[in-house]
C-alpha cells in the first residue's frame, strides 16, 4: 500500500517544466501591459532607445496633460463608464429576469421561444451595421450613448446562462410556498429568486461591462463628436494625432486599460470562476 | 418553516378560481418578461441583418438616391479585385490566429488541471488580463512592440544578426502581427473553457491512467484531449465567426492608411473593406453585399469545420 501510494505520489507531481511553461505564459500575458506602462511615462527619446528601458520613467503626468489636451479624455472615460455600466447592469437584470421565466414559469410558447433564444446566437450581427446604423437615424440616435447602450441589453447567452442558474438553484417547493404565502410572480422573482441568482448576475453583469468598455466597430461608426466618444474612440484620435509624441496612444491606452486592471484585480476571481462553471461542462 | 408550512396547509385546497387568475397573471408577466429580449433583439439585431439582404440589392447612397440595381452589387463584388485580396487576407490571418491559439489553449489548460499545482488562481487570473485588455490598447502596444525601428522584437532579432522586419507593410509580416494579437487576447480565455470541461473529468480518472504507468504526454493525448472534444468543436466555430469579423486590428496598424490597412491592401480584411465601402465611400448597398457575402462565409466555413470535426471524432 505505502510503496504503491508513493509511486502513485511520483508519477503525479507537478514537473518543473510545467511551472516553466506557466511562467511563460504569464510573462507574455503581463509583459505588453507592462511596457505600455513604460512608454507611457517616459518620453520618445527614452523609448525609442535600444537596449530598452526597463524601468518607468517620470514623465506621466506630462504625457496625461498632453492626452487630455489632446481629445477630451475624461469625458470620454466617464462615457464608458456610463455605457458599460447600463449594459452590465441592464444584462443582469433582464437575463435573470428571462431566465426566471424560462426557468420557472408556464406558459403556452415557452420551449419553442427558448429555442429562438437560443438561435439568435447564431446570427453574426456585427455584418449589418449599415442598417443598423439606418435604423439609429432613423430613430434619430446618431452620436448618442443609448445608440450603445439599447442594443447592448440584449444578451441571448445571458439568458440561456441564468435560466440554467435558476433551475439549479431554486426549487419548486420554494416557489409554492411562496405563493401560497401570496406573493405575487413579480415578488417572487425579485425578493426571492434574484437575491439567490445574484452572484451568478454579477458575473453576467462583468463580463457584460467588460466587453461594452472594450467595444470598437458599433462605437466608431455611430458616434461622431469627441464629447461623445467612448475611451476606445478615444485611443483611435489620439493615434491620428500620432507624430506629436509616440507615448501619447500609449498613454491614452494607459488610461483606459488600467481602470479595467483594477477591476480585474478585485472581481477576476469571480470571472474566472464564472468561466469555469459555464456552460461547457460535460 | 413551521409557520411556512401550517400556513401552506391551512391554504389548501386552493380556490379553482383563484388558481385560474393566477395562472392567466403568471402567464402574462412571463411574456412581460422575456419581451425586452424579443423586441430589443428584433429591432438592432434581427432586423437589421435581413434588411441587409434588401439593402444589398440597392445603389443605396445615404445622402442620395436608393436605385434598384437587382444583383448588380454582387456581380461587381465577384469581379472586384479588392474582394479577393480581402477575402484572401481574413482567411489567412484567421488561420494563422486559430491554429496556434487553440493548440495552445489546450497544452496549457492540461497543465492548469494538475491537481497539485501551486498558484493556480494566480496563473487562471494571468492568462485572462487579456481578454480585459481592449483591442485598441492592444493594437497600439504591439505595434510598438513589432515597429521596424524602434520595436523591441526586431532589436532582439537584431541581436541574433536578423535585418529589421518591417511587419506593418509587408503582406505575411502584417497577418502575422495582426494573428499575434488575436491568438495573445483570446488564448486565455480558451484555455479556460477547455479547463471547465477538464474539471469535469473524475480526478481519478488521470491518477489511475498515472498509476498505470502512462506518462504525461499519454494522459494528455488520451485523456484530455478526446474528452475535450465537444468543447473544441464550439471553440473552432466560435472563434471562426469571430476570425472572420476581425476589424480593430488592422483599422488601427496601419497608420498612414487605416481604412486599406496599408498603401497596398496588405492587411485589409472583408469587416474592413465592409466598413471602408460603406462609411468610406458611402456605398451602403455594395457594403450591404460585403456583409451578405461575409454571412455566407461564415456559414460555408463553420459547418466546414463542424463536418471535420465530427469527423475526427468518429475517427
Amino acid at each position: 500500500m505505502t510503496t504503491t501510494t508513493s509511486r502513485h505520489r511520483r508519477l503525479d507531481r507537478v514537473r518543473w517544466w510545467t511551472y516553466l511553461l506557466l511562467g511563460v505564459a504569464t510573462v507574455v500575458c503581463l509583459f505588453p501591459l507592462y511596457w505600455m506602462f513604460i512608454v507611457a511615462t517616459t518620453d520618445t527619446a527614452t523609448a525609442t532607445r535600444m537596449p530598452p528601458e526597463v524601468l518607468p520613467g517620470g514623465n506621466f503626468l506630462h504625457l496625461a496633460g498632453l492626452v487630455v489636451d489632446t481629445v477630451p479624455f475624461v469625458q470620454s472615460l466617464l462615457n464608458s463608464l456610463a455605457v458599460a455600466t447600463a449594459i452590465g447592469a441592464g444584462q443582469a437584470v433582464l437575463c435573470a429576469l428571462a431566465g426566471f421565466a424560462f426557468a420557472k414559469l408556464r406558459f403556452p410558447g415557452r420551449n419553442a421561444l427558448f429555442l429562438v433564444v437560443v438561435l439568435t446566437m447564431t446570427v453574426p450581427t456585427q455584418l449589418s451595421v449599415i442598417p443598423q446604423y439606418l435604423i439609429m437615424s432613423e430613430l434619430g440616435w446618431v452620436d448618442t450613448l443609448q445608440a450603445l447602450i439599447v442594443p447592448g441589453l440584449a444578451s441571448a447567452f445571458g439568458i440561456f446562462w441564468m435560466r440554467q442558474h435558476i433551475s439549479a438553484t431554486i426549487s419548486d417547493e420554494l416557489m409554492q410556498a411562496a405563493r401560497i404565502d401570496g406573493a405575487s410572480t413579480w415578488q417572487v422573482f425579485w425578493r426571492i429568486a434574484f437575491p439567490i441568482v445574484r452572484p451568478a448576475a454579477f458575473v453576467l453583469g462583468l463580463f457584460g461591462f467588460v466587453t461594452a468598455w472594450n467595444d470598437f466597430l458599433w462605437p466608431f461608426i455611430v458616434l461622431k463628436s469627441p464629447e461623445r466618444y467612448t475611451a476606445q474612440i478615444a485611443i483611435k484620435a489620439l493615434q491620428n494625432s500620432y507624430d506629436v509624441d509616440l507615448g501619447l496612444a500609449m498613454s491614452g491606452s494607459f488610461l483606459a486599460t488600467v481602470p479595467l486592471v483594477l477591476l480585474f484585480v478585485l472581481v477576476g476571481r469571480r470571472m474566472v470562476a464564472g468561466i469555469l462553471e459555464g456552460a461547457f461542462k460535460g | 418553516m413551521t409557520a411556512t408550512l401550517s400556513r401552506a396547509s391551512r391554504a389548501a385546497p386552493p380556490q379553482p378560481g383563484a388558481r385560474k387568475i393566477k395562472g392567466v397573471g403568471e402567464r402574462l408577466s412571463a411574456y412581460a418578461y422575456i419581451a425586452p429580449f424579443f423586441v430589443v433583439f428584433g429591432v438592432f439585431g434581427l432586423f437589421p441583418f435581413a434588411f441587409t439582404f434588401y439593402v444589398a440589392l440597392f445603389d443605396w447612397n445615404p445622402i442620395g438616391d436608393q436605385v434598384f440595381i437587382g444583383f448588380d452589387n454582387f456581380t461587381r463584388m465577384f469581379g472586384d479585385p479588392r474582394f479577393w485580396n480581402a477575402a484572401g487576407n481574413t482567411v489567412s490571418i484567421w488561420a494563422l490566429s486559430t491554429v496556434p491559439q487553440l493548440l495552445l489553449a489546450l497544452v496549457l489548460a492540461h497543465v492548469l488541471n494538475h491537481a497539485r499545482l501551486r498558484f493556480a488562481l494566480f496563473f487562471r487570473m494571468s492568462v485572462l488580463v487579456p481578454y480585459v485588455t481592449s483591442v485598441a490598447a492592444t493594437a497600439i502596444v504591439f505595434v510598438q512592440l513589432f515597429d521596424r525601428d524602434y520595436g523591441l522584437l526586431n532589436w532582439l532579432l537584431g541581436l541574433v544578426g536578423v535585418e529589421p522586419v518591417d511587419f506593418v507593410q509587408s503582406t505575411w509580416g502584417s497577418h502575422l502581427l495582426i494573428a499575434t494579437m488575436v491568438t495573445w487576447r483570446w488564448f486565455g480565455y480558451t484555455t479556460l473553457l477547455y479547463l471547465a470541461s477538464l474539471q469535469s473529468l473524475p480526478r481519478s480518472v488521470f491518477e489511475a491512467a498515472a498509476i498505470d504507468g502512462a506518462g504525461p504526454w499519454q494522459r494528455f493525448r488520451h485523456i484530455s484531449v478526446p474528452s475535450l472534444r465537444p468543447v473544441i468543436i464550439f471553440t473552432v466555430v466560435t472563434s471562426t465567426i469571430g476570425g472572420l469579423q476581425i476589424f480593430t486590428e488592422p483599422l488601427l496598424i496601419a497608420t498612414g492608411a487605416p481604412l486599406t490597412c496599408g498603401a497596398v491592401r496588405q492587411c485589409q480584411t472583408l469587416t474592413l473593406f465592409l466598413y471602408e465601402q460603406g462609411f468610406g465611400q458611402f456605398e451602403f448597398g455594395y457594403g450591404s453585399a460585403v456583409g451578405v457575402a461575409l454571412f455566407v462565409m461564415v456559414v460555408a466555413i463553420a459547418a466546414l469545420n463542424y463536418l471535420l470535426s465530427t469527423r475526427i471524432k468518429a475517427d
